[in-house]
């Protein structure tokens, strides 16, 4: 498009104030565009996010963890000055077993009475390996996905980098990664492990948010995602000052000193075309703003149904949009207790650390059964975090909160969520927690549990999918979101996507919002 | 002693079709099987008087054309009829059927919904995409990625052209169907339960994964891929029953001047100084030969007959963590007249093709769910023939034979040994699935072989009564299989090879495995090969 001159006040307007939204939105300042930011919630940072659930107990009410955020973000963005402050950080994770024979995970180290020295051995050794191959994933998401046929020459650089990561794999490790790319991590924990509690804990990560149990192929690229953190220097997750929120704070406060213009309750209800061609956005209450370039931060299925419109676009784009899977499958569940529980086993030192219920590999393959078919998991698997217990700024002084993430809850539930549903399925999931901490049940003040629905709800997510899009092998690198919109650009002038729906996913990384910005700077004035 | 200059090692269609070709290049071959009869797992079996059943492989489409005719096999007795047809039964009385006419298929699509017979023209051009690209493969030797040899970076530059072949788009579709199941696959053409079920079905036939898991969608092209008479897609009956095929491979060996030996158990395959020098037999007996050639699954080749102490410890890991899992077993029925479906009339057409009971998704991954737990299925997903309506030679006049395979069936009950009384639960479940939608069905059956995978392991001597010699998930497949490093069928003995399902491209009576390591061998001893390269028909 030529450069004509419009009277625009901005030159970017991003639809969403997610923490990607937040990041593209700050590069883009940074290099000089005239920014506006506009998010339909009443806060920033979308997904990264704490909210009040009952009087005087906060809590991070999506993400609960911060273990993969970008470190060259946080250092390009100063976070850190703008208040990001870590409570706690390096955590272990710790595997409950139903006899009370915890396990203790940190790094490459294995701790517990019930651990044999071959598995601690062998931990190592398969750690070791399997970070070798996350660093090769790292080389690929720090680069938008490169076109294979249409490659360019910038594509072709990052097709080399990534070619040559492999090769130095040498190869028997490249051979290996082959071999374990596609398949599932039940049988790579079979291969591994004897201990029931390691091969549970390491595989509830490989499918942690996603619609996989443990013995679905394909689920050990979900364990070597979750170690990019590890890659980025997170060696265990860390519990974030204030909650999650803070984060999207912080980034807020980075993207106004960089002069980026931000505005809540703002929110899009469409974005306006002209021949295939983006021209501005329209806001609930009727105001229409004008831009060259809107950036989307919404997931791409809601992006292109909703706010852009099927009419809008053509009809194998369409086909393609609507093919996306993302359908949640985690609930939440916050507690406001009156005093820290006991776990059975658990020394109270421990208890700031990741907790899971996930005593075997099959067990989280049953409770998966159920969401297969519509059900909720009769016996859930459960990440629990305790954060009051690094950050008093939460509930009250000498009372705590408990956030745990809660596998599986389909969001196609059956019967449907209703009042009912939920309430059954919050107590079946506190009776779970009872088993493993005795007493609990008397300590709750109050509760909420957030379904699938509630957080499409809540954070605008489609199917309420934390990432914006199942991260399986088939809608990764140049299959995410989907073929025409995988650099960022799309089929539509002047819009692009910045979410954790396009690549490389989501986690409170932030590359996706920072690769989008990279995109829409390379292009200049041809965009 | 007598000394060839190679030997095989089982009978199987894979083993047979390697020694043709062998033979047919001037080597003196002998084929050591240890059955009393050959074939393996493509037989003809009469084990009641006056049947011939195809006990367990027992439809024919895969077999490659080239092979056909290279090996004069239609000369040696093979013939192979097309049939037409088939339905899935519907639990509310109705059915979905398959037709071979176009118009007729979009009407009985369209009879259930229009959307789905109107989605059915993308679906069948988008599998065929599909299906074209893996052809060409199929007789080929695959790259090994991590080589930096011309040959291998040659294959390798032929198998990345076909890909980027296909564009941007077509190439990310391609790896989206390598990497998604078969259910997500269906779901994004297809809205009626039961036509999703009737398609997806195939995509877990052999293998230890349900519908639901990713993978599977890939596996649906080993229904789609092979022909008959040029029809791709198109499947058919081998006359006089799956043994044909072993018959005429056998007999245009024999053509080539080579020699069987039935009753020959191999005890071990014999190396010295990292050489391979011939085989042992159980009985005592040695033959010796610079060249031995598997035809076993990977898991019985290195972990059985070859001795730890030969090989490097790498294949003993790899071997033990190769997937081969038992998932299926099926029922051989010998019946006293046609039976009665009441979904359809007597004489249905459907009838003459495959037949199936489980008309949702939902039911087909459930039964999956209950191999997970160990156990048989519940509520199994069958595929049922009767070939004696195509071919009047499998049975007297007026009889039936009726073959069906069931899946799921895991190699053990519960951790533990199949026992006759768990066989006999699993033959129920089967037979009173049947019963329910055919009232006169109980009543013809004559006789019934029932094969858990007990029987498969013991008689055929696939491990774990795997169908395929491993699963054909992509860890497995092209060169990962049947492991990375070894998939272009030299083993890691000098002299020593693999030719049967577990190597590239994996099972079904296709008999490419075989003349694949052929080729390999053959390039070896420096010798001129006549074994097909690649696909020509495409």
């Amino acid at each position: 498009m030529t450069d004509t001159k419009l009277d625009n006040a901005f030159d970017v307007i991003l639809v969403g104030g997610g923490h990607n939204g937040l990041i593209c939105a700050t590069y883009l300042a940074k290099a000089g565009k005239k920014v506006l930011v506009l998010e339909a919630r009443d806060a920033f940072g979308g997904a990264a996010a704490t909210s009040e659930f009952s009087d005087g107990f906060s809590v991070s009410s999506c993400a609960q963890w911060l273990m993969q955020l970008s470190p060259q973000i946080q250092k390009d963005l100063a976070l850190e000055k703008f208040g990001l402050t870590l409570a706690a950080k390096n955590l272990s994770t710790i595997a409950l077993g139903e006899d009370a024979s915890h396990i203790k995970i940190l790094g490459d180290k294995l701790e517990g009475d019930s651990l044999s020295a071959e598995d601690k051995q062998q931990y190592k050794k398969f750690y070791k390996q399997i970070l070798k191959f996350s660093k090769v994933l790292a080389t690929a998401f720090s680069h938008r996905p490169p076109k294979l046929v249409e490659a360019n020459f910038s594509d072709r650089i990052t097709l080399l980098k990534l070619g040559l990561g492999l090769k130095l794999l040498g190869q028997d490790d490249m051979r290996d990664l082959m071999r374990i790319a596609l398949i599932n991590m039940y049988d790579i924990m079979e291969e591994n492990f004897d201990n029931e509690l390691v091969k549970a804990a390491l595989s509830f990560d490989s499918v942690l948010g996603s619609h996989m149990g443990p013995r679905s192929p394909n689920t050990v690229f979900g364990f070597l995602y979750r170690r990019l953190g590890d890659v980025y220097g997170f060696v265990g997750p860390a519990v974030v000052k204030g909650g999650m929120g803070a984060v999207g704070d912080a980034l807020a406060a980075s993207a106004k000193a960089a002069g980026v213009t931000l505005r809540r309750n703002a929110k899009v209800v469409r974005i306006l075309t002209d021949c295939y061609r983006a021209t501005a956005v329209e806001l609930a209450d009727g105001e229409s703003i004008k831009a060259n370039i809107i950036v989307s931060n919404v997931d791409p299925k809601a992006t292109f149904k909703q706010l852009v419109g099927y009419p809008n676009i053509e009809t194998g784009m369409a086909r393609n949009v609507h093919n996306i899977r993302m359908k949640g499958n985690t609930a939440k569940l916050h507690l406001a207790l009156k005093g820290l529980p006991k776990f059975t086993g658990l020394a109270e030192k421990d208890l700031g650390n990741r907790l899971l219920i996930a005593p075997s590999m099959d067990y989280i393959e049953r409770a998966f059964n159920h969401a297969k078919y519509g059900e909720y998991s009769s016996k859930p698997a459960l990440d629990i975090s305790i954060p009051s217990v690094h950050d008093d700024t939460l509930a009250p002084a000498g009372e705590q909160v408990l956030s745990a993430i809660v596998q599986f809850a389909p969001y196609d539930l059956k019967q449907g969520w209703s009042d009912q549903t939920k309430q059954a399925f919050k107590q079946l999931v506190i009776d779970r927690l009872e088993d493993f901490a005795p007493g609990i049940k008397n300590l709750i003040i109050d509760s909420e549990l957030l379904t699938p629905k509630d957080i499409e709800q809540q954070y605008h997510l489609t199917g309420g999918h934390w990432h914006q899009g199942e991260l399986s092998l088939d809608q990764i690198m140049m299959m995410r979101p989907f073929t025409g919109a995988t650099q960022y650009a799309t089929a539509i002038g002047g819009l692009y996507l910045c979410g954790a729906g396009s690549h490389p996913g989501g986690g409170v990384m932030g590359l996706a919002g920072k690769n989008a910005a990279d995109e829409i700077i390379k292009r200049g004035s041809k965009a | 002693m007598k000394k060839y200059d190679a030997i095989v090692i089982g009978a199987g269609h894979n083993g047979l079709t390697n020694a043709a070709y062998l033979a047919k290049a001037g080597l003196k071959v002998l084929v050591v099987e240890r059955n009393a009869y050959i074939g393996g797992a493509t037989v003809s079996r009469e084990l009641y008087s006056d049947w011939k059943y195809s006990n367990c492989s027992y439809v024919c489409s895969l077999l490659r054309p080239e092979i056909t005719r290279d090996l004069e096999l239609p000369r040696h007795g093979l013939q192979v009829v097309p049939y037409g047809g088939g339905v899935t039964f519907m639990q509310n009385g109705d059915y979905f059927g398959s037709y071979s006419d176009h118009g007729r298929q979009y009407r009985e699509l369209a009879r259930h919904s229009v959307r789905d017979a109107n989605a059915y023209e993308r679906y069948s051009a988008d599998v065929m995409k599909q299906t074209r690209l893996i052809r060409p493969f199929l007789l080929r030797t695959p790259p090994d990625p991590t080589s930096l040899k011309y040959r291998d970076l040659k294959e390798l530059s032929v198998l990345g052209k076909a890909f980027l072949d296909m564009g941007e788009q077509g190439l990310a579709e391609t790896l989206k169907f390598w990497t998604k199941s078969v259910a997500d696959f269906l779901e994004e053409y297809f809205e009626t339960d039961v036509i999703k079920a009737n398609f997806a079905g195939t995509g877990t036939i052999g293998t230890a994964l349900g519908v639901y898991s990713p993978g599977t969608a890939y596996i649906l092209l080993h229904h789609y891929m092979g022909d008959v008479d040029g029809t791709i897609g198109a499947w058919g009956f081998a006359r006089g029953g799956m043994g044909s095929v072993s018959e005429a491979l056998a007999k245009s060996f024999q053509a080539f001047g080579g020699e069987i030996k039935c009753d020959a158990d191999v005890d071990q395959v014999m190396v010295k100084n990292g050489v391979t020098q011939g085989v042992a037999l159980k009985d005592g007996t040695e033959y010796y030969a610079d060249v031995v050639v598997s035809n076993l699954d990977p898991k019985r080749t290195y972990l059985d007959i070859m001795d730890a102490a030969d090989l490097p410890d790498d294949i003993v890991t790899k071997a033990k963590n190769f997937k081969i899992r038992g998932s299926s077993g099926k029922l051989n029925i010998a019946l006293d007249g046609l039976p009665t479906f009441t979904a359809i009339p007597k004489s249905s057409p459907l009838m003459f093709g495959d037949m199936h009971f489980t008309d949702s998704l939902e039911r087909l991954e459930r039964a999956y769910d209950d191999w997970k737990d160990g156990t048989w299925s519940k509520d199994p997903y069958m595929d049922m023939l009767i070939p004696s309506l195509t071919d009047p030679t499998m049975a007297p006049p007026g009889k039936h034979m009726m073959t069906v395979f069931v899946q799921y069936a895991p190699p053990k009950i519960k951790g533990k040994d199949w026992t006759d009384e768990d066989r006999d639960g699993f033959a129920k479940s089967v037979i009173d699935q049947i019963s329910d939608y055919s009232p006169d069905f109980k009543d013809l059956i004559l006789h019934c072989e029932v094969r858990t995978p007990r029987e498969i392991e013991g008689e055929v001597g696939l491990t774990e009564g795997n169908i395929f010699q491993g699963e054909l998930t992509f860890d497995q497949l092209l060169f990962n299989r049947p492991f990375p490093g070894y998939a272009q069928y030299r083993g890691p003995v000098k002299g020593m090879y693999m030719c049967g399902s577990g190597t590239h491209p994996g099972g079904g009576v296709m008999a490419a495995p075989g003349a694949n390591a052929a080729r390999e061998i053959l390039r070896d001893l420096k010798l001129k090969s006549t074994v097909p390269e690649g696909y020509a028909d495409d």
